[in-house]
């Protein structure tokens, strides 16, 4: 699953968006995020709402507004490097080498048109595509997306299709060029379940055959661990904690998303199985320049998630097993990883004998080391 | 409570046979009433004082309407509420109005529910003083503070205005408003769902507490199965205006007999890559049918996997108490299906085939083959696999979704 | 773990304890503002109100100092001498504007003029307002038979044109200013019915207005103390703007001889009305007044579309 063949489609590297609107302080809605794609991966990048995951999306597209908005960083797709791009360059890699469904089907898609004319404009765009040819190739698309009696559905206006067929559409026009990634922000929040089964189902085919990177935005866990080979999980701007799938769920190591699957009801845990909420709410941070954002809602804080030296942050750290953790004190402290990232248990004791941690270290892996 | 001499084991609440249907109206210069949206087509259930009765479906299937029409919020057609041993849908005026502040309501939209003018004091008296409750000003103020401690706010948001509070917040505002007249019934109507996941546990475990200290008779709709099984004792699903099954919380969820609820149930994602590679997906054919003209018979069987040729088509299936013997595990083979002494109540199917489904004997066709079925049967020369007869049934485009 | 020895540490764990408290509580800052002080304190940020609201002081100021500000009387004739066929005096000593073709000194003219025209504009909203508000209430209040008759009725006002309704009020109440005031009005009164029914309609709808019901809050109060006054807005916004069409309409109506039969009054409309005859050599006798009535106009409209901005809750902060 994750034989990451050849170069990845999508390299995001230190990828920061932000926002200064008039009479306001700058706010950063996206901040030093870094990640990659491969052709046939799906990645996951999971949060909250105002965690970044969506303006980050934007970001890649090239389809953040130009005023007041500042993005800062790489983003490369085959290579080639996308912030900076001119209007034209990005117009034309939009829908025919990246894509993107997003989560309200109805609003993406232009009411008084009729869906045929609205994929086969895509094909005209970028294929050069008209007449019967177009007409034939909509078809074929609007029936590989499991849309029935596609021919008649080609005259027919967005309105009169149900929400999942709506999705279906709109995946089916992303998919008109064969884009080498697609990108799908909460593509089945809208959705029932069992049309969000469907729509999952159809992606997940998707990928397997064409080779297509998949970047999947969304803040259903269950969903991430269906789908993702990799993910990602964003906390205010900043990726907090990146792992596999397997074993992100089974070890999760940041005590923001042990919270979040504590705090999730599971359909196959019965009632009286406790949930342990996540105190306060996503308004309850502090700048990441005063250390981790998520130290106040933490149970796992010390005071060295806080930075005497402003500026100065939590780091993201690999530890060489494909996992990399934003976080002096996180869950699980796994005895095989001993070596460089401690435990949990190891670092808040030094911290409260050894008198002096360091004052103003920034990394923890330097104070880790004089410590011991 | 003290109103009639009712025995303990009487629920609290009983609905027999309730319908809403909204009339679809035409018409340039008279308005006519050219077809009926079923929302509630004849559901009966009952909750038990001190229980929670979770109602799950898909959006569209009218469990919310089903939840105001109990509260008269929505006018019944047809059928009866009983609450307390009074006939709700039969009430007009001041004792509706009275009988309201025994049945309360929490919203989906804690922002939408609360009027943005009212401060969080504003806000809470309003519904006391609306029943002459409360006593004088220094009374009142005391409950209030008693009722923002019971629901995890300072003191201090009584001055606020809701734009002020974080979701989780305004909901908890919202559930101590339904509090305030110390309600014997609380329907939650999608509670947690508008409300970001680190915050829906905070409300859940809130609503759980509060039951055990007030001895609160819960009917919480929800869409979220998982959400529905952490809190509920029963559990009813409803499709297409109607109950399809019934049974306690723990049976319904280790042995779901109904194919929806099946269907329904592999839908979840569950947030474990174990379950999720291992699961048994019982993917459906197309999309909810409308409420404004269903099918006949059972009304699932334009997308049911286990659909038969004959009796599913024409003959409306009814609500039968099922028993089985322990054979094949359910959908999540958490525990085997077994027979249980009825803990809070029989296990209610509506479906011709459940015992020849349960045993095995017949299996399900993939969508595809539910799909072309449909194709052939559909007088109206749809193809069954994503029809929508919403559109494709009816005349015209209903507004209603 | 308590910690005694001091370390540079410990104020930042009495931090972390501090934030872990404060999480799930209340935001920082006093709170407890209302809509309307938030939409208050926006308004006063906006320069768009900011202009708006000096232009329409300004003019208040006027109206209500016109006898301090006016150089000379407004009726009295002078340099008659000088007005004859062909030529008017203009500007000159005493005279910063000129005369009128009688010989009636053009600022105090135009100063007073504020007076007549903010006055129609001011009565005329406000009748308007209040009946139009009367009969929006009976229909989004009651809804059913009577929203429907209601209705029907504001549709038909609705139907004649305006200025062809005032025309004919004027001519069948005869002119005098209250006709004026009244035909003007009742131009309005359609606008802000159905404005206030569809506001009111919605805001029915609305899951509040629902929980109140639920709660058994009474219909009366659920109508008049939480739906209308969310209605409200939208009401303002428009009364504000209609303040600019009534001042814009009263002249039209004086220049047609629909307005006071006092024509000696001094009064913007009129003013240019009676310009139109010398407009050849004196346009600037119309082209004052018209400027008057612009930017009168142009401050209320300014005014409205900040208040809108300001009222709307999306721009809540």
């Amino acid at each position: 699953m994750t034989g990451t063949s050849g170069s990845p489609v999508l390299e995001v590297d230190d990828l920061a968006v932000q926002f200064t609107r008039r009479g306001e302080q700058p706010t950063r809605a996206v901040d030093g995020v870094s990640f990659s794609v491969a052709p046939g991966e799906t990645i996951g990048l999971v949060g909250e709402s105002g965690c970044g995951k969506s303006v980050t999306s934007l970001a890649i597209m090239g389809l953040l507004p130009q005023r007041g908005v500042q993005v800062t960083g790489s983003v490369r797709l085959d290579g080639t490097e996308l912030l900076g791009a001119g209007p034209r360059t990005l117009r034309t890699l939009r829908g025919k080498d990246m894509a993107m469904v997003f989560q309200d089907p109805l609003s993406s898609l232009n009411p008084t048109v009729t869906v045929g004319t609205q994929v086969t404009e895509v094909l005209a765009e970028h294929r050069d595509m008209t007449g019967r040819a177009a007409q034939d190739e909509a078809t074929e698309l609007l029936d590989r997306v499991g849309i029935p009696d596609p021919r008649r559905r080609l005259g027919e206006y967005p309105h009169q299709l149900s929400g999942g067929m709506r999705q279906r559409a709109l995946i089916a026009m992303a998919l008109a060029c064969s884009p080498r990634l697609l990108i799908a922000d909460e593509p089945t929040t809208a959705l029932d379940v069992t049309i969000q089964a469907q729509i999952l189902e159809l992606l997940r085919e998707l990928v397997q055959g064409s080779g297509t990177a998949l970047v999947m935005i969304t803040h259903d866990l269950g969903v991430v661990a269906g789908l993702c080979d990799r993910v990602h999980v964003m906390y205010a701007g900043r990726v907090i904690e990146t792992a596999d799938r397997r074993p992100l769920f089974a070890t999760p190591r940041h005590p923001y998303t042990g919270g979040l699957l504590g705090s999730v009801p599971r359909l196959d845990t019965g009632r009286g199985t406790p949930l342990t909420p996540i105190r306060g709410s996503a308004r309850d941070t502090i700048p990441w320049s005063q250390g981790c954002a998520f130290a106040p809602r933490c149970d796992n804080a010390e005071d060295d998630c806080l930075t005497e030296v402003s500026g100065s942050t939590v780091p993201l750290e690999a530890d060489g097993l494909r996992r990399e953790l934003r976080c002096r004190h996180p869950l699980h402290a796994t005895p095989a990883a001993a070596g460089a990232p401690a435990g949990a248990t190891a670092a808040s004791s030094a911290g409260a004998s050894a008198g002096s941690p360091s004052t103003g270290s920034s990394s923890w892996s330097s104070s880790e080391g004089q410590q011991s | 409570m003290s109103t009639v001499d009712q025995a303990p084991g009487d629920p609290l609440l009983r609905v027999e046979g309730l319908q809403v249907h909204f009339p679809i109206k035409r018409g340039v210069l008279f308005d006519r009433t050219v077809g009926h949206v079923k929302a509630v087509d004849g559901v009966d259930l009952s909750v038990q004082r001190g229980t929670t009765y979770g109602l799950v479906g898909e959006s569209g299937c009218g469990k919310s309407t089903l939840g105001r029409a109990i509260l008269r919020l929505s006018e019944p057609t047809a059928g009866r509420v009983w609450f307390d041993g009074v006939d709700v849908a039969s009430l007009k005026g001041e004792p509706l109005r009275q009988i309201r502040r025994r049945m309360q309501m929490v919203f989906q939209d804690p922002l939408g529910s609360l009027d943005p003018r009212q401060n969080v004091e504003s806000l809470l008296a309003e519904p006391l003083r609306a029943h002459g409750l409360g006593g004088d000003k220094a009374a009142i103020s005391t409950r209030l503070r008693e009722l923002l401690d019971a629901v995890g706010l300072p003191t201090a948001a009584l001055r606020r205005y809701p734009h002020e509070f974080s979701g989780g917040q305004r909901q908890r505002i919202g559930i101590a408003r339904a509090i305030t007249v110390e309600p014997d019934l609380l329907i939650a109507d999608e509670p947690v769902s508008a409300l970001d996941v680190s915050v829906q546990a905070q409300v859940l475990n809130l609503l759980e507490e509060l039951q055990g200290r007030l001895g609160l008779t819960y009917l919480v709709i929800a869409h979220d199965l998982a959400v529905v099984r952490h809190i509920s004792d029963v559990v009813g699903v409803m499709y297409l205006g109607s109950l399809v099954e019934q049974a306690p919380a723990e049976e319904l969820y280790s042995s779901p007999l109904h194919p929806y609820t099946r269907s329904l149930m592999s839908a979840v994602p569950v947030p474990d890559p174990e379950v999720e590679d291992h699961r048994e997906r019982i993917l459906l054919a197309g999309d909810l049918p409308s409420p404004a003209n269903p099918p006949s018979g059972c009304r699932f069987h334009t997308r049911c996997p286990w659909r038969q040729e004959t009796r599913c088509d024409d003959e409306v299936p009814l609500l039968r108490e099922i028993t089985l013997t322990p054979t094949g595990a359910g959908a999540l083979g958490a525990t085997p299906a077994a027979v249980r002494p009825a803990v809070g109540g029989p296990h209610l199917v509506s479906c011709h085939w459940v015992e020849e489904i349960h045993d095995g004997r017949l299996q399900p066709k993939s969508p595809e083959e539910v799909a072309a079925s449909q194709g052939v049967s559909i007088a109206s020369g749809d193809t069954g696999h994503g029809t929508d007869p919403l559109i494709a049934g009816v005349d015209e485009p209903v507004g209603f979704h | 773990m308590t910690v005694t020895t001091p370390r540079p540490g410990a104020g930042r764990r009495d931090r972390i304890d501090e934030l872990a408290a404060r999480a799930g509580q209340l935001s920082d800052g006093d709170g407890g503002e209302s809509l309307l002080r938030s939409a208050v304190r926006r308004l006063r940020r906006n320069p768009v109100a900011i202009l708006g609201a000096v232009i329409v002081v300004a003019f208040l100021l006027v109206a209500l100092f016109a006898p301090l500000l006016a150089p000379r009387d407004p009726y009295a004739q002078s340099l008659l001498s000088e007005v004859r066929q062909g030529s008017i005096p203009g500007s000159r000593d005493g005279y910063l504007l000129g005369v009128d073709q009688l010989g009636r000194d053009v600022l105090s003219r135009l100063l007073y003029g504020s007076r007549q025209s903010l006055l129609i504009g001011v009565v005329s909203t406000v009748l308007g307002a209040v009946l139009g508000m009367a009969l929006g209430i009976l229909a989004g209040g009651l809804g059913g038979k009577v929203d429907t008759v209601v209705m029907r009725f504001v549709d038909i006002l609705l139907s004649i044109p305006g200025l062809l309704m005032a025309i004919s009020i004027s001519v069948l109440l005869g002119a005098s200013q209250l006709s004026l005031m009244i035909a003007i009005a009742v131009t309005q009164v359609p606008v802000f019915a159905r404005l206030l029914r569809g506001s009111m309609l919605v805001q029915r709808d609305s899951d509040y207005a629902l929980a109140a019901r639920a709660l058994g809050v009474r219909r009366r109060r659920i109508v008049f103390g939480h739906v209308l006054p969310n209605s409200l807005s939208p009401v303002i916004v428009q009364a504000t703007l209609s303040l600019a069409t009534a001042i814009i309409e009263a002249a039209a109506l004086s220049f047609l001889g629909l307005g006071d039969p006092d024509i000696s009054r001094p009064e913007w409309g009129a003013m240019l009305a009676s310009a139109q005859s010398v407009l050849s050599i004196r346009p600037e006798l119309a082209i004052y007044p018209a400027l008057c009535i612009i930017v009168v106009a142009l401050g209320f409209t300014l005014l409205g579309e900040a208040l809108r901005e300001a009222l709307d809750p999306k721009f809540r902060r």
